[in-house]
């Protein structure tokens, strides 16, 4: 089928709208997994229609209608099959929809479909998958060609994930006032790694899959949207979009990976980078600060330096400080090395490095030789920071951060003579 | 891997799919790593060029790059099934440090973009010339005799 793809417009309204219908849909048939194929035949439908036909009157309506009839058709052939192996005839009830119940908002239903996604029954890939295709709205081809991996091995996945939500038993419902926290802490999570994901491509020769970021950011903001009370909710996407501003100074023309200390500011994003600070200034005077929006303090108070030598390092370490109390996470502890060699000198950092040695999370890790051999570079060692770049290079799977460290150790090996930040 | 829309090859023409696939010595990482600068931004941007190159000729089929041989490890079977892992291997055994799959018209086209491959530059910017070991990946059933 060639159809005229559908303008940006219409896409959009597409993607806002699949986790609303699928909503209405599993509340009139209560099946999730079947109800969530026939949303994504719908949504292939419009793409194909709706180009060639115009917009329908009322879009939301013409989707749940034609995602209905797919339902219907699914559950007449399920009960032939079914009439066929045990020629009991007895599930005509099947065909008859529930009474809508329609009690719930349309925000309602794209929240509990992101608690459903992003359960602790899954495992983190299930979980990225399954919401991206069910509140996100993409088709197993996009995701499938996202992750680079083939089509079948995500629809397997998709699939697989679908099954452990109904083995879960999970009710399509929003959680108890007592689960809420833990599983919103999960959906932030999620969407954070399908963020990182896109961010930084923990596979293949490119650093950064846009669309990625820009599908977490697009339901971060509706989470935000839909939560607007909720401080972490706000800070992930304050986050996100702090960190975003960065994306096109973050490569160089042959791919190549820049550090923050090297990117040309004048092509940061500044309307990404207020509207993260406006949302950060509205936030972070609640009082009920977490690691979301401790992180993205850290990324404005550098995206705020005009110039690297700007950095308000002191302001970056206090914010370590704080954020390494509050969660026991070894990469934590590794930033702020970094922060404290920048403010106190290299031998605080690599001091702080030997902690690291002895708790023993890190081991093996190429961010820990990295890090240590920028800080040696700092202190002119220049020999061990060599060395400890080759281990980073020979450590790392990601192909630009390989290349990266290797250019390190030849610079140094040259004594060019720029220490960096 | 990520598998790419073809843009050209005539219908009908043969399905020929090549693996060209570049080996080294344990140490070519380290040989890699050691080289200036210079040198090896210069082969950087001469394998991104080159695989680009294969995308718009319409013959890419997918390619990576091999983390360092330092972390591989020989994995078999032990009596009860679990992994037995043997991590040490002598300096003289050849690693797999990348490949490409190509989608071609002939094996002679095949060999002329393993030349290519082979001739990326290296030390001072010369033509590494290394070796390129091209073989044919296998196609699925033929087609019935009707």
């Amino acid at each position: 089928v060639t159809a005229s793809p559908l303008d940006a417009g219409s896409e959009h309204l597409l993607r806002d709208l699949a986790p609303q219908v699928l909503g209405a849909v599993i509340r009139r048939f209560r099946d999730f997994s079947a109800a969530e194929d026939a949303v994504q035949e719908a949504l292939v439908a419009a793409a194909v229609q709706w180009p060639r036909e115009g917009l329908p009157e009322n879009p939301r309506a013409w989707l749940i209608q034609v995602a209905s009839r797919r339902m219907t058709d699914h559950l007449r052939s399920e009960m032939a099959r079914r009439r066929r192996e045990t020629a009991a005839a007895m599930q005509v009830d099947l065909l008859a929809p529930a009474p809508a119940v329609e009690s719930e908002s349309d925000g309602d239903d794209t929240l509990i479909l992101l608690f459903m996604c992003c359960h602790a029954a899954l495992t983190p890939s299930s979980a990225i998958a399954l919401t991206l295709r069910a509140v996100g709205g993409l088709t197993t081809a996009e995701i499938a060609n996202a992750f680079l991996v083939p089509e079948a091995t995500m629809a397997q996945r998709i699939s697989r994930a679908k099954q452990s939500i109904k083995a879960s038993g999970v009710p399509f419902s929003l959680p108890t006032n007592q689960e809420r926290a833990q599983r919103l802490r999960s959906v932030l999570h999620v969407l954070y790694l399908i963020f990182n994901e896109g961010y930084t491509s923990s596979v293949g020769p490119q650093l950064q899959r846009l669309e990625l970021s820009h599908e977490a950011i697009r339901l971060t903001r509706i989470v935000h949207n839909l939560l607007p009370d909720d401080a972490e909710a706000a800070g992930l996407l304050a986050l996100m979009l702090l960190t975003d501003a960065r994306r096109t100074a973050r490569t160089g023309p042959d791919g190549e990976l820049i550090p923050l200390t090297k990117q040309d500011r004048t092509v940061w994003d500044q309307n990404e980078i207020s509207e993260g600070i406006a949302l950060l200034a509205a936030t972070l005077p609640r009082g009920s600060i977490g690691p979301y929006q401790l992180q993205a303090a850290i990324a404005a108070v550098h995206d705020e330096a005009a110039r690297v030598e700007d950095t308000d390092w002191p302001q970056i370490l206090a914010l370590y400080d704080l954020l390494k109390r509050m969660s026991d996470n070894p990469m934590v502890m590794l930033n702020h090395a970094i922060a404290a060699a920048m403010v106190h000198g290299p031998s605080t950092g690599l001091e702080l490095l030997d902690a690291l040695d002895a708790d023993g999370r890190l081991t093996g890790h190429h961010r820990l030789d990295a890090v240590r051999a920028h800080l040696l570079e700092m202190a002119g060692d220049h020999q061990a920071a060599i060395a400890h770049y080759s281990t980073a290079a020979a450590r790392t799977t990601s192909l630009p951060e390989r290349n990266y460290l290797i250019t390190q150790a030849a610079r140094l090996r040259e004594g060019t003579p720029t220490v960096e930040p | 891997m990520k598998a790419h829309k073809r843009v050209r090859k005539s219908k009908g023409a043969e399905d020929m799919k090549y693996i060209l696939m570049m080996n080294g010595p344990r140490n070519s990482y380290d040989i890699f790593g050691a080289m200036p600068k210079e040198d090896i931004k210069a082969h950087i941007a001469f394998m991104r060029a080159f695989s680009k190159s294969l995308g718009e000729s319409g013959e890419f089929v997918a390619t990576e790059g091999l983390a360092d041989p330092k972390q591989a490890k020989m994995v078999r079977a032990g009596k009860d099934g679990e992994p037995i892992t043997d991590g040490v291997f002598p300096e003289a055994k050849e690693f797999l440090a990348g490949y490409w799959i190509v989608d071609v018209e002939s094996p002679e086209r095949a060999y002329q973009i393993a030349a290519r491959a082979s001739a990326a530059p290296g030390p001072g910017g010369k033509p590494i010339n290394m070796p390129i070991e091209v073989r044919q990946v296998l196609s699925g059933p033929p087609e019935e005799f009707q």
